[in-house]
């Protein structure tokens, strides 16, 4: 019963305002309570933690990828070093730089039953150089790409593509640019040069032939350009063709119906491969490892080989085979159908692609001083 | 006896402390923000890199390293050429519009021109440049008009031209202004008095209105040698990093091996040509004519 002394409910404009202050300061937490998604800081090429990847994997698992970008797996490496251990829960690396990472104590040890090698579409991708070391495996390889000569059809045609030799066309001096990084460009100048398989491998008198060779080129030269510099001279014909790149950058441009293409010229074309592995000192072992088995799957693989920023190739069966049946298109674009003359599989098994690696009798210093001494000739 | 210097007991510590709290905040300032992170560029040039890390020690490998190297004094007389020549034809090219906004037009349409000079910078340089790709390419705007006249096409962009485009981009809106504020300042009866005296309009500007604007025309070149001795966007993107300055060597140097002591090198290498020739320009500024 209702005391005679008791205040009537007071519908007050005070007692609004009180009510909504308070919600207001407990919404905060409220929303915490519902869903704190968890974080995961990720080290990786850019595009990688972009929605159009990772956008569909968060939603429906609750997390947040943190992605810090880097460009050149020496920038991935200084980051790396210059940052406390627990910093990055997921690095995503170019393959040869796996072995350096590990070397460094900077990724923990993956077990290797919990992802499924058997569905991959290569021997060697089951056991990739550098990856697995004393039987223990440190990283999961989750896509690939291949570099070769790539060009504007409108200038050079795909019998002159298919050799490095179509870059001293004379037709196109200065019109030829480069990616900005020495690895793949005097890669493919040791490619050139009949290196063949031992293309990292050079001796003195073989580096300072693909130093001859090199410089024999630079009156071909336009620029030497980033990522974005890239994609805008090939995209605005600044550039007729460009050493250095391969589909990853073309493929974007070639959906968009620009006139350019990438080959792997008969001398052979160099494969970068992209992997993941679990940073040190992370606390998010479980998440990490969830994510790499969901990378791996047919879903995971077809949203790798479409991201917006660079495309690559699936490296699994379903994946493959998820692509043909979800987008043929592109699975025809780039190759990766049954039967194709550029089906990645069937280069590497004829011998025609290697696999991006750092030069074994020089230091990265002695390229790297070339590559400086070079842009200056 | 001399008011001004009789000793005034409590009075000389109570103006101290005034004017120090007035210098106060800059000293604070340039010494946590310029002098403490310079003092540490020059300590790290002489650091080691070793997997990666940097180590502290006191080594002077870098500086061996980069001052021997060609492409270091390549770049270096590059970007030196470079920068001296948008100076030259920043200076010129603006000058005539500052003339114009200073002594030729109403105070109304000189507000307007300062403000609308003003206007470029409240977007990003690095769009700013970007932009140039539309205008400059072989397909571009200018070659398209090119082409009207059965010239061209011609190529702009990644090339010396295109880098030089850009350094104009940058300062001749700040050179214009300056240049425009030190030619108001000049007393216009000297003006008359030298054409009263014969003197023709040519011969007016270069004996009379440089010579008076001198200081404002000096720290305007001064500030355009600074913005672009030390651009990197304009060499990059509108030149193709082909050759590259001293600041794409930087970005080059760290990007490969994460050798930050040579780039500390390069870098303290670029303040001191930069202290010398502002200390050189200064001291032209105000030199005063031998009589």
């Amino acid at each position: 019963m209702k005391e005679l002394n008791e205040k009537p409910v007071n519908s007050s404009r005070r007692n609004l305002l009180k009510y909504t202050a308070a919600a207001g300061i407990a919404m905060p937490f409220i929303r915490s309570a519902k869903a704190a998604p968890t974080e995961i800081n990720m080290l990786a090429w850019y595009g990688h933690g972009e929605s159009d990847v990772v956008g569909a994997y968060e939603e429906a698992n609750n997390v947040k990828f943190n992605a810090k970008y880097y460009a050149g797996g020496d920038n991935m490496l200084g980051l790396i070093s210059q940052s406390p251990p627990g910093t990055y829960d997921l690095i995503l690396s170019d393959g040869e730089f796996v072995q350096q990472l590990n070397a460094a104590g900077y990724i923990e040890e993956l077990d290797a039953a919990d992802y499924n090698f058997d569905d991959m579409l290569h021997e060697d991708f089951k056991n990739f150089p550098g990856h697995w070391s004393d039987d223990k495996l440190f990283s999961v390889m989750v896509r690939f790409g291949h570099l070769g000569v790539s060009y504007n059809k409108n200038a050079m045609s795909a019998e002159e593509a298919m050799s490095y030799k179509g870059f001293w066309k004379p037709e196109l001096e200065g019109k030829v640019g480069h990616f900005d990084w020495h690895l793949p460009n005097l890669g493919m100048m040791s490619l050139l040069n009949g290196n063949g398989a031992k293309l990292w491998d050079v001796d003195d008198a073989g580096w300072k032939a693909i130093q001859e060779t090199a410089l024999s080129l630079r009156p071909q030269i336009g620029g030497f350009f980033d990522y974005g510099g890239t994609f805008n001279s090939l995209k605005n014909g600044e550039m007729q063709a460009m050493c250095g790149i391969g589909d990853w950058i073309t493929g974007v441009l070639e959906k968009d119906g620009a006139p350019v293409a990438s080959v792997v010229p008969a001398e052979g074309g160099i494969q970068f491969t992209e992997s993941y592995s679990l940073g040190k000192g992370s606390s998010k072992a479980d998440e990490v490892k969830k994510f790499i088995q969901h990378m791996l799957t047919p879903e995971g693989q077809l949203r790798s080989t479409e991201m917006a920023a660079y495309p690559a190739f699936c490296v699994t069966k379903g994946g493959r085979d998820f692509l043909n049946t979800a987008n043929p298109a592109e699975a025809q674009r780039s190759g990766q159908i049954e039967g194709a003359v550029n089906e990645p599989i069937r280069l590497i098994n004829e011998g025609r692609i290697h696999y991006r690696d750092i030069p074994i009798q020089q230091s990265l210093e002695d390229w790297n001083d070339f590559w400086s001494d070079y842009k200056n000739a | 006896m001399d008011l001004a210097k009789q000793h005034i007991p409590g009075k000389r510590s109570r103006v101290d402390k005034y004017a120090l709290t007035w210098r106060l905040p800059i000293i604070v300032w340039q010494t946590l923000f310029f002098i403490g992170p310079l003092l540490f560029l020059i300590a790290m040039s002489f650091f080691l890199v070793k997997n990666y890390r940097m180590v502290e020690t006191f080594d002077l490998a870098s500086w061996e390293r980069m001052l021997t190297r060609n492409f270091f004094w390549s770049s270096y007389f590059y970007t030196f050429g470079m920068a001296a020549l948008a100076t030259v034809v920043a200076t010129v090219l603006a000058f005539p519009a500052s003339y114009a906004l200073a002594f030729k037009v109403s105070e109304n349409v000189r507000r307007w021109a300062v403000f609308f000079l003003i206007v470029p910078f409240f977007t990003s340089y690095l769009v700013r440049t970007f932009s140039w790709y539309v205008i400059l390419a072989e397909s571009g705007i200018v070659n398209s008009m090119l082409g009207y006249v059965g010239l061209g096409p011609y190529t702009m962009l990644n090339t010396a031209f295109g880098t030089m485009v850009g350094f104009m981009t940058l300062v001749i809106p700040l050179l214009v202004i300056l240049q425009t504020l030190s030619l108001s300042q000049i007393d216009r009866n000297l003006i008359e008095a030298a054409h009263n005296l014969g003197c023709g309009r040519i011969r007016t500007v270069f004996a009379v209105i440089v010579p008076l604007a001198k200081i404002g025309l000096v720290v305007g070149a001064l500030f355009c040698f600074i913005l672009s001795f030390g651009d990197f966007i304009s060499p990059y993107y509108l030149g193709g990093s082909s050759p590259p300055t001293l600041s794409i060597l930087i970005i080059d140097t760290t990007k490969s091996g994460q050798q930050w002591p040579r780039a500390a090198v390069v870098a303290i290498c670029m303040m001191t040509t930069l202290f010398v020739i502002a200390f050189s320009a200064i001291w032209f500024a105000y030199r005063k004519p031998k009589s």
